[in-house]
């Protein structure tokens, strides 16, 4: 009880206050006859089936590029799989701006026939979106036993046969908590849609943008608003359910046990060459065509746009440098604030309480949450006490985004532990929280770290609210830096706000390799 | 049509904020009550009452669209004369700005408002977002740019939204003389212009064809760019710098951008040049007008109004071309050669009220986009 009231209070005041309060004052005055109206528009419905299709799609697709990745990160060990590991991370904090420009790119150098379709879309998303699958799943995978696998093959089953009867049901709650932070992200894409998607293509996220801004019609707006919340809240209610059904069933873990890919002979050779086609075209291929571009300097190469990064007065109000120093202050913010945070909410989620379902449903909400609405929501709700002004919002908001990643690794974890071994601690006199100190907290170290980095990466590329947010200045980060940039003519301009966002990405791979490096051979839950 | 966007205040928010708040806001929402004139009733602010105040030692908040930009250490000289610091807010697009404040009417987040342009005005009035105050200031602003008898809101600066066009490449060299010419195929398909629901200046080309062509011939003008093959982007950033030929990648020679974007192509080049790579259809320009205010409900109206007066002055309208990249009201101000050099001056200016603009916005664009996204 008293584990649930921290988060619980955490996300009363950074979530569901701001929500009530703008959805309050849209609907003032609004009958329940306009709410139908709008609902009944013929426009709301193909809207609210784009977003759902596109998101769904987005889903599977990266489900079916990531678990492959997922595999070889979590089975076997090879030179520089770390690296690996810390390069699908780097898109997930690239700004959406430049990354959808080099989409554009990309399909009308190579594909301009797909270039109006909805391909460049999926592939941006999935672009985004495969860290999510290949950190969280695979983090789960490799400790997951593989004798299991192995004594279902030595019983005569077909490696199809291994993966669905042994594997998917070990994997299902990490699987299923995955699939739906990829879902959520990809139902309220904002950036991506309104670059790569062209005309006529629109989200509910796009469009409550449209109807508050360019139209100032906020009741139709919080209806939009107030029907993708209900979508939220009943798919986090399933995932909710649904993972507490398999992870009842799935306790247990022993030893993880990853081999060289040399033992693993062919099969495991071919995994990885097939693991390392996938990454090198959804990721590595873009983030070259972002490098080239930010090293052309004239009609040659140079490395001018990064040098120009320390120089202010060029649009921006601090340097480039400066930009990205206070992005990095945030990031560790919001990184320790949501590790925190988000696993005494994962104790509380797991522990006994009877508000312990609304919790795990609440902290999806942010996630599912329209920036929009959430940063429209603060103006409006934070106005007392001039809350509005405090320095903290940016990295703030940016922890309650990063919480549904840290609860995605730390539950499964926490989850995984057998009770029997909690049994045994406390029948040997420890108190509940020694138990927790030396039982738990030992198995969900690991993936504490992992939803820390999330955030972090969550914080240092998040562009929606802290556009809302943010004040200039002081408050300025990186990725509105790189927007301010990219918002006037020059090809000065231009190059240095491709210059920013390969530093950021560098930033981020370079963290996440010391991450990978400090933590050894050792293959723990990330 | 007027738009409800004012309400009631609650006293349970009332409460909250304080008396003098609520006062101020039930002041501003006296607004929604009036008969069809927009507005309603104001509060004034009278230029004895500002030169008589004390306000040294107040602070103000001015709220700004993102694309505001000063010199370094400007605003700290309206501080020394005044004794009033100022704490700049950027609040996001000219529309985003436009809607938070008045989502947040009676409520404001700062003092002072700058960045409404003409073709958001009427709904800032309506919503009764400001208070009236006329600047002793406005002496040097040439009458035109003051759409508000009123003076609820302050003209600072004017630019123009232009087709612009990459002069290596343009059909073969020819740039398009006229409006008119751009229908023609080998013009139509080369170029891009902005989604009018999701880009201002996408919205200003649109007006601009119905300023040009009248309410009976702009759908038939789109009609023909659309058949021509004109490629609509959903913002200014992909279409000039994804698609637009100045980015480097893209293959349109002719693209909806500003009269001033030729000063950027120089100011920001690389490898420098010393004349633009792109020119401006000179007919094909329309107006915006930016202009500031002061926010209803505010507690220091006396520094914001000295804040007005500031933004019409001669040290801060100078500074405006090369950092907004819009030209400054004051015909009396001297600016820097290297704007006026390369900064097209339209053969016509295109406009339509702001009254009109509000009224007809959804309809038009909802016109259009039976037209160009079929």
């Amino acid at each position: 009880m008293s584990l649930v009231a921290g988060p619980a209070a955490f996300l009363a005041v950074l979530v569901v206050w701001p929500l009530v309060a703008v959805l309050v004052r849209s609907f003032e005055g609004v009958g329940p006859g306009r709410v139908a109206e709008v609902l009944g528009r013929g426009s709301v419905r193909s809207v609210v089936a784009f977003t759902v299709g596109q998101a769904l799609l987005s889903t599977m697709l990266t489900l079916a590029l990531g678990l492959p990745v997922a595999r070889v990160v979590a089975r076997y060990r090879f030179p520089g799989v770390r690296v690996l590991r810390a390069l699908v991370v780097v898109p997930f904090v690239l700004p959406t701006v430049v990354v959808a420009a080099a989409f554009a790119t990309l399909f009308e150098r190579y594909a301009p026939g797909w270039r109006d379709t909805l391909v460049p879309v999926l592939a941006a998303h999935v672009f985004f979106n495969l860290a999510v699958v290949v950190r969280v799943v695979g983090g789960y995978w490799a400790g997951a036993d593989r004798r299991l696998d192995e004594a279902a093959q030595v019983l005569g089953a077909g490696p199809w046969q291994v993966f669905r009867s042994v594997t998917v049901p070990r994997l299902g709650p990490v699987l299923a908590g995955s699939a739906v932070l990829v879902f959520l992200f990809t139902f309220t894409s904002f950036g991506i849609i309104r670059i790569l998607g062209g005309p006529g293509r629109a989200t509910l996220e796009t469009e409550i943008f449209r109807y508050a801004v360019n139209r100032t019609e906020f009741d139709v707006a919080a209806v939009l608003a107030a029907l993708q919340l209900v979508v939220v809240l009943g798919l986090a209610t399933v995932s909710a359910a649904f993972q507490r059904r398999i992870s009842r069933a799935q306790r247990g873990r022993v030893r993880p046990s990853a081999r060289t890919v040399a033992e693993g002979g062919w099969p495991a050779r071919l995994w990885l060459a097939g693991a390392l086609a996938i990454v090198g075209v959804v990721i590595v291929v873009p983030i070259v065509v972002l490098g080239q571009s930010s090293l052309r300097v004239g009609d040659g190469y140079g490395f001018d746009n990064y040098r120009r990064l320390f120089t202010t007065g060029d649009l921006l109000p601090v340097s480039a440098a400066r930009a990205l120093a206070t992005s990095l202050q945030y990031a560790l913010v919001a990184a320790v604030v949501a590790s925190v945070v988000g696993v005494v909410a994962a104790m509380a989620v797991t522990g006994g309480s009877a508000l312990a379902r609304p919790l795990e449903v609440l902290t999806l909400v942010p996630l599912g949450v329209s920036a929009v609405t959430l940063g429209f929501g603060y103006l409006v709700a934070f106005a007392v006490f001039d809350l509005r002004r405090s320095v903290w919002l940016v990295p703030v908001s940016h922890a309650v985004i990063g919480l549904p990643f840290v609860l995605a690794a730390v539950v499964p974890a926490l989850r995984s532990i057998d009770p029997r071994l909690r049994e045994a601690a406390a029948t040997l006199g420890a108190g509940g929280w020694t138990v927790r100190r030396l039982v738990d907290w030992p198995l969900v170290r690991g993936a504490a770290v992992t939803g820390a980095g999330f955030s972090a990466a969550v914080s240092l590329g998040e562009f929606g609210a802290t556009s809302f947010l943010s004040r200039g200045g002081d408050s300025f980060t990186a990725p509105l830096a790189v927007a301010r940039l990219v918002s006037q003519p020059g090809a000065a301009l231009r190059g240095q706000a491709l210059a920013l966002s390969m530093v950021i990405g560098l930033v981020v791979a370079v963290v996440a390799a010391l991450i990978e490096w400090r933590r050894g051979d050792r293959v723990s839950l990330l | 049509m007027r738009r409800s966007t004012t309400r009631p205040t609650g006293t349970h928010r009332a409460l909250a904020v304080g008396a003098s708040l609520a006062a101020a806001a039930i002041l501003a929402a006296g607004c929604s009550d009036s008969s069809g004139e927009a507005g309603g009733e104001v509060r004034t602010i009278t230029s004895e009452q500002v030169a008589q105040a004390d306000t040294s030692g107040t602070t103000i908040r001015l709220i700004t669209h993102d694309s505001f930009n000063v010199t370094e250490g400007l605003l700290d000289q309206f501080t020394s004369e005044t004794g009033i610091t100022v704490e700049q807010v950027a609040s996001g697009d000219a529309g985003e700005v436009v809607s938070k404040a008045i989502l947040t009417a009676g409520e404001p987040e700062g003092d002072v408002l700058f960045g409404i342009d003409n073709t958001f005005l009427q709904r800032g009035l309506d919503a009764g977002l400001f208070e009236a105050y006329a600047s002793p200031a406005l002496a040097d602003v040439p009458d035109e740019y003051e759409l508000d008898a009123q003076h609820r809101v302050t003209p600072i600066d004017y630019g123009d939204v232009c087709v612009n066009y990459w002069k290596d490449g343009v059909a073969g060299g020819t740039p398009p003389a006229s409006m008119d010419d751009l229908t023609k195929p080998e013009y139509a398909a080369s170029f891009v212009t902005q989604d009018p629901e999701t880009s201002s200046p996408g919205f200003a080309f649109l007006l601009a064809t119905i300023a040009a062509y009248g309410e009976d011939g702009w759908e038939e003008y789109w009609q023909k760019l659309a058949d021509g093959g004109v490629t609509v982007s959903s913002g200014w950033e992909d279409a000039y710098n994804g698609q637009f030929k100045a980015g480097g990648e893209g293959d349109k020679t002719l693209v909806t951008s500003y009269a001033s974007s030729p000063v950027a192509e120089v100011l920001f080049s690389d490898p420098k040049v010393d004349t633009p790579p792109t020119g401006v259809v000179l007919d094909s320009c329309f107006r915006q007008i930016e202009f500031a205010g002061i926010l209803a409900g505010t507690e220091h109206p006396e520094a914001a109004a000295k804040l007005i007066d500031f933004l019409l002055s001669d040290t801060f309208q100078a500074d405006i071309p090369l950092n907004m990249f819009v030209s400054p009201v004051n015909s009396e101000v001297e600016v820097p050669a290297e704007y006026t050099q390369f900064t097209a001056t339209p053969t016509r200016t295109l406009s339509l009220e702001p009254s009109e603009i509000e009224a007809k916005r959804a309809d038009w664009t909802e016109r259009w986009s039976q037209i160009v996204t079929r």
